[in-house]
């Protein structure tokens, strides 16, 4: 195939984005219908990804590379079927969250969706790059747009917020540049070549010493990013203060890219490091499941409830993929997708009452579901499929990942378990006290029931939550191979590098120079 | 034609996705003939695959219907498979049959409701489960049955949800069942680990071939059990169901007396290789069943609401029948199931039927005298107190003689004794029910009597035909030692159970014929007994209160196990994470992150030049920022 499928849908929005800037803020319609219509393109030009895509490889397809910067900064992507899903994902969401903000944002409406294009192609390039530096750029790069998408579109403690989000994800990534800089030149002295490539690195050897450093490093970012409990505490503050499509977004993709950097580089690069690390990370995910839930549980804002559940969900999924076996991690990836699509649709339903009341605090709530009984229907299937009830898509990822956990620790399975129980409790409470019961707001009297654009956006979603609820396997078939082999990655390297160090007990680099790269055989580099 | 036995389950869910869409929109007499008939189907097509399967040669592999894979992920494989053996014939007449009449006494009922429609979509919904429970092969297909159920109960429970103790109660079911289904799902877990599959064949397979120890069988038998005592409101999760009669009448008949409560019970019996294995396991089960018997009775005595007496007669019957399958005699514990459907549905669809003359008075301090106001309901609501009492030759009898009968015979004369006591509690609280609402003074307010009327034929005709069943349901189990030279249920329900202690009791003749009579001699003192306390001398009860004033509060509080679950579990969660939040997320995690953002200035500065500056130049800045310091680190 030689359209650039992928290049296409990278910078698909970033040219509208590009577009936008010579259509004049006074054309408010062409704006929104050229936005949905740019998305909607994207997401179309993904399905053929979809339907073309061989599960039965790991190896990256429609792979494109082009040379760039030069010393191995080279343009390079590709999707496995890690990726693949995740990218699907971002794409059929970003339609619904610009719909989602039709009537929510008045203000400065073109640079709203100008940014929402940007954040949408550094997302998408942040999960097809497979040369680390444009990893990074992308990684960077996304934050950009979400930073003004709440600190000029959020709620009153949005400067707060935003520069919190800023900070924190800022200080990981500085730290993870550092870490990539650090393999660059040690790849260069071990091989005389300049590489960023994943690949290469991927067959780098590296000291155990060295490598909990660069773990650290890295593990830290996307801690961050997901958020593992105690780097938790922007999460909320992010949450509340932002627009509704910016949550949606950010529940829904920005935290699976800490996930998904923790598959991609933190755990194949430095296997022996991860191995270190895992009881510890495994500990911080379970208080993470835990505490997320008990914070939920008390939570005045339903955003911040919905902010801490997402704590607790993703430690799950965390959880799921440091147990590091088959069933965990196709669990944990299909997990991330049931997340995305059931919390983002909270958030959606949370900004659909918001654009009622333009109150967040469950007290303000009571008895909504007489007054919108359509509503109240598509409110309980998202929670449905956020609490895991067979039928819908969060029950498959659910027991999966549990099942996974069980079989690597049976006490980290008892206790993750109660997410099953917890999850029940913050989410049956909230929407006790916000659907049913008398109503006590008179405001409330006068909401009307779901709009045509509300029903628009949220069918597609439900619709979805039970297609991947009752036919999960052509789903799981498309990421067999790639978890396949990113788990013997983890694995087979963390013995040889031990058994490397037994017989030579030397700093030892090795490395393994690709096939297709020239014709150059295995070499050994001592260090020192 | 019995290959299409695997639609049973999908005519009601066509039904109700129907009325999803389109309720709003339908007619309401379109809707209750649609939601009826779509029962009816699935009854019509249990009939049609029951007459295949007794016509099938003996030994022959059992139906199943491989529809796809579900969800396949390593070694974890469910498939959408259903089965049809004699367990499952059973619980689909009880869920079709039953449910038909209750559906149609609905019409009835539910008439003056204003969310007709979704009342029956989720009745529709809630068959459709409850048949996936019931007719799925392997465990964890079993398992969305299970969470189905639950989920219907919830929302069902919590039908009038204007009100906040429907609303509450219908959350306390769901959060408590989870409880139970955690246990559950681990076991399901276990299962896996050391069979490979969840399928039921291959469970019982892995059994019979001896790879699985004693004492794994006895982990996951505990395991599976905890979601049982959810799921059927055992102790210690039992608290729910009282509170489940919030919901409207029917839904109390057909999902928290006849079919969804007892899944519990028809999941032990289905998994009876395992337990008969454990050993251990089966022995907690009876214990616990046996207890729950004798506890929730003691409950019921006082009660004043109709429905909350029923609720608990529920929790102490499904007792029963566990003590049943701990016993080893599975057989007896389904079939007191499947005549516990009849005559206790009839005993709810009537409280509803005396609720709905009463214009929704639920307190049977006032009512009193109705029975000649109820033609109908009156002599039902009699015959389905005499069938659960254990008089002679009504359904209840042969069921409930059957258990006890068991439990003697194997040797487990505590629980054989814990169930005589059950049963005169429950013929006590029975009929104390009927005298304090058919007989006696007429204590009704002024302006529930000027309404007082016989329910309409929708109501009236499914309480006649239940109240039939009642009577005669039992034959079909009738004990050798009665003339029969077969117990038919018991030859039916044979090939389910798997290489336990042969479930025909081996007592002389003479052992018993006595200990029918203990039986009935029960039952009939019980009935005598609230003769006395309730007709002759009604200051007897008085007086008791008076005298034993705690002991009366003890049971009327219900043992104060909700208050102790508050304050143990409930209000420290609630409270604790608060403290939590306040003190740890807020101050100490978030506090360090703000405390070091803040000294090394960095905050304050963006803040200013966000304050004053054009977001568009910033972008720029921070984009060129972030490059040249990636640059620099390169180069």
């Amino acid at each position: 195939m030689n359209i650039p499928i992928l290049s296409i849908l990278i910078f698909l929005p970033l040219t509208g984005a590009i577009l936008f800037i010579f259509i004049p803020r006074e054309k408010i319609n062409l704006l929104k219908y050229l936005a949905v219509t740019v998305t909607v393109l994207t997401f179309l030009v993904a399905l053929p990804l979809y339907f073309n895509f061989d599960g039965s490889t790991a190896d990256p397809q429609f792979v494109e590379t082009a040379e760039w910067i030069g010393y191995g900064i080279n343009y390079h992507v590709g999707i496995d079927g890690i990726s693949l899903l995740l990218v699907i994902l971002t794409v059929f969401l970003f339609p619904i969250a610009i719909i989602s903000s039709w009537t929510s944002i008045q203000d400065k409406i073109k640079e709203y969706l100008i940014f929402m294009l940007i954040l949408e192609t550094g997302i998408i390039g942040v999960f097809l790059s497979l040369n680390l530096f444009l990893f990074y750029v992308f990684w960077e790069a996304m934050l950009i747009p979400m930073y003004f998408l709440i600190g000029i579109w959020g709620g009153k403690r949005k400067i707060y917020a935003t520069v919190k989000f800023v900070l924190f994800t800022m200080f990981g990534s500085l730290l993870m540049l550092v870490a990539i800089f650090f393999l660059y030149s040690t790849y260069y002295k071990a091989s005389g070549v300049y590489s960023l490539n994943i690949f290469d690195f991927q067959k780098l050897i590296l000291d155990p010493g060295v490598q909990i450093w660069l773990f650290l490093a890295f593990a830290l970012a996307f801690a961050i990013k997901v958020p593992l409990f105690p780097f938790h505490t922007w999460l909320p503050d992010a949450h509340v203060q932002a627009p509704t499509a910016g949550s949606v977004i950010l529940a829904a993709v920005l935290l699976k890219m800490g996930a998904y950097g923790f598959l991609r580089f933190a755990l194949p690069l430095f296997p022996d490091a991860a191995q270190k690390f895992l009881p510890l990370l495994a500990v911080l995910c379970l208080i993470g499941i835990i505490y997320g839930a008990l914070m939920a549980l008390v939570q005045k804002d339903i955003k911040s409830l919905v902010a801490y559940s997402s704590v607790s969900h993703m430690g799950l999924i965390m959880l799921a993929v440091f147990s590091l076996n088959f069933e965990a991690m196709e669990g944990a990836i299909y997990q991330m997708l049931n997340h995305g699509l059931s919390t983002g649709a909270l958030f959606l339903c949370v900004g659909i009452l918001y654009e009622r009341s333009h109150t967040r605090l469950i007290k303000d709530y009571g008895g909504v579901s007489k007054q919108m009984p359509v509503f109240s229907a598509f409110f309980l299937v998202c929670m449905l499929s956020s609490v895991g009830l067979p039928g819908l898509n969060g029950f498959v990822g659910e027991v999966l990942c549990l099942f996974g956990i069980f079989k690597s620790s049976h006490t980290l399975a008892a206790l993750g378990v109660l997410t099953i129980i917890l999850g029940a409790a913050y989410l049956l409470w909230m929407y006790q006290r916000v659907m049913q019961g008398p109503i006590t707001n008179d405001k409330i009297k006068s909401f009307p029931d779901l709009n045509k654009r509300e029903l628009g956006f949220l069918i597609p979603i439900i619709i979805m939550m039970f297609w991947m609820g009752i036919f999960p396997r052509p789903f799981l078939r498309k990421m067999d191979a790639s978890v396949t082999h990113l788990l013997h990655q983890i694995k087979s390297r963390t013995s040889v590098s031990a058994s490397v160090q037994k017989e030579e007990k030397e700093l030892i680099i090795k490395i393994k120079k690709d096939k297709t790269e020239e014709s150059k055989e295995e070499t050994n580099i001592l260090l020192k | 034609m019995t290959e299409i036995f695997w639609l049973i389950p999908f005519i009601p869910a066509i039904s109700s996705f129907i009325l999803v869409i389109f309720g709003s929109k339908l007619p309401r007499k379109y809707i209750s003939f649609q939601a009826c008939f779509a029962v009816f189907i699935s009854f019509a097509i249990t009939i049609i695959s029951f007459v295949g399967l007794m016509q099938m040669p003996q030994g022959s592999s059992p139906l199943v219907k491989n529809l796809f894979s579900w969800i396949q992920s390593g070694s974890f494989k469910a498939d959408l498979s259903f089965q049809f053996d004699p367990l499952t014939a059973v619980m689909c007449f009880v869920v079709t049959g039953v449910g038909l009449l209750i559906h149609i006494y609905s019409i009835g009922y539910m008439a003056e409701d204003k969310s007709y429609a979704r009342f029956f979509t989720l009745m529709n919904l809630f068959t459709f489960s409850m048949l996936i429970l019931v007719m799925a092969s392997n465990l964890v297909l079993m398992f969305v049955g299970w969470e189905g159920v639950g989920f219907c109960s919830y929302i069902l429970i919590g039908f009038w949800y204007e009100k906040h103790s429907a609303a509450n109660a219908g959350k306390k079911a769901f959060i408590v069942n989870r409880i139970g289904d955690a246990g559950f799902l681990l076991g399901i877990f276990f299962i896996f680990i050391h069979v490979g599959s969840g399928e039921f064949s291959a469970i019982n397979e892995a059994i019979a071939g001896g790879s699985i120890t004693q004492g794994i069988a006895t982990l996951i038998a505990l395991l599976l059990f905890a979601g049982a005592t959810g799921k059927s409101a055992q102790i210690p999760l039992y608290v729910w169901l009282p509170d489940a009669m919030e919901g409207p009448t029917p839904v109390s008949a057909l999902i928290h007396a006849a079919t969804m409560v007892t899944a519990g019970v028809y999941m032990v019996a289905r998994m009876n290789a395992l337990y008969t294995l454990s050993g251990t396991g089966a022995n907690v089960v009876a214990i616990i069943g046996a207890v729950t018997a004798i506890y929730a009775a003691t409950m019921a005595l006082v009660q004043n609401d109709i429905k909350r007496v029923l609720a608990y007669s529920t929790i102490s019957q499904i007792g029963y029948m566990f003590i049943g399958c701990g016993v080893g005699a599975y057989a007896a514990g389904i079939f007191h199931l499947y005549t516990h459907a009849f005559f206790k549905s009839l005993l709810f669809l009537a409280a509803g039927s005396v609720i709905h003359a009463l214009s929704g008075e639920l307190d049977m301090r006032k009512m009193g005298g109705l029975r000649k106001y109820l033609p109908i309901t009156y002599p039902v609501f009699l015959i389905g107190a005499i069938a659960i009492a254990g008089v002679p030759f009504l359904s209840g009898f042969f069921s409930k003689d059957a258990i006890l009968t068991s439990a003697y015979a194997r040797g487990q004369y505590g629980i054989w004794l814990l169930g005589i006591l059950g049963a005169i509690l429950t013929a006590f609280y029975m009929f104390r029910l009927i005298f304090l609402t058919f007989y006696g003074k007429e204590r009704l307010e002024p302006e529930t009597k000027a309404h007082l009327h016989e329910s309409p034929k929708s109501m009236t005709i499914p309480l006649v035909i239940l109240a039939f069943f009642s009577v005669v349901a039992g034959y079909i189990g009738m004990p050798v030692v009665l003339g029969k030279n077969i117990n038919w249920f018991n030859s039916f329900l044979a090939p389910i159970i798997h290489g336990g202690p042969g479930h025909e009791a081996h007592l002389s003749i003479g052992t018993e014929w006595l200990l029918i009579l203990v039986s009935v001699l029960v039952a009939l003192t019980g009935i005598y007994l609230a003769y006395v306390f309730y007709l002759k001398k009604p200051e007897i009860p008085k007086k008791l209160v008076s005298r034993f004033p705690f002991l009366y509060k003890l049971l009327y509080n219900k043992y104060y196990v909700d208050e102790i679950y508050n304050a143990t579990f409930v209000n420290p969660t609630i409270k604790g994470s608060k403290f939590v939040y306040k003190n740890f997320d807020l101050k100490i995690i978030d506090g360090a992150v703000n405390g070091s953002a803040s000294a090394t200035g960095f905050f304050g500065l963006i803040l200013s030049r966000l304050h004053t500056g054009l977001i568009k130049d910033y972008a720029l800045v921070f984009l060129l920022g972030a490059i040249i310091l990636i640059g620099y680190l390169i180069f």
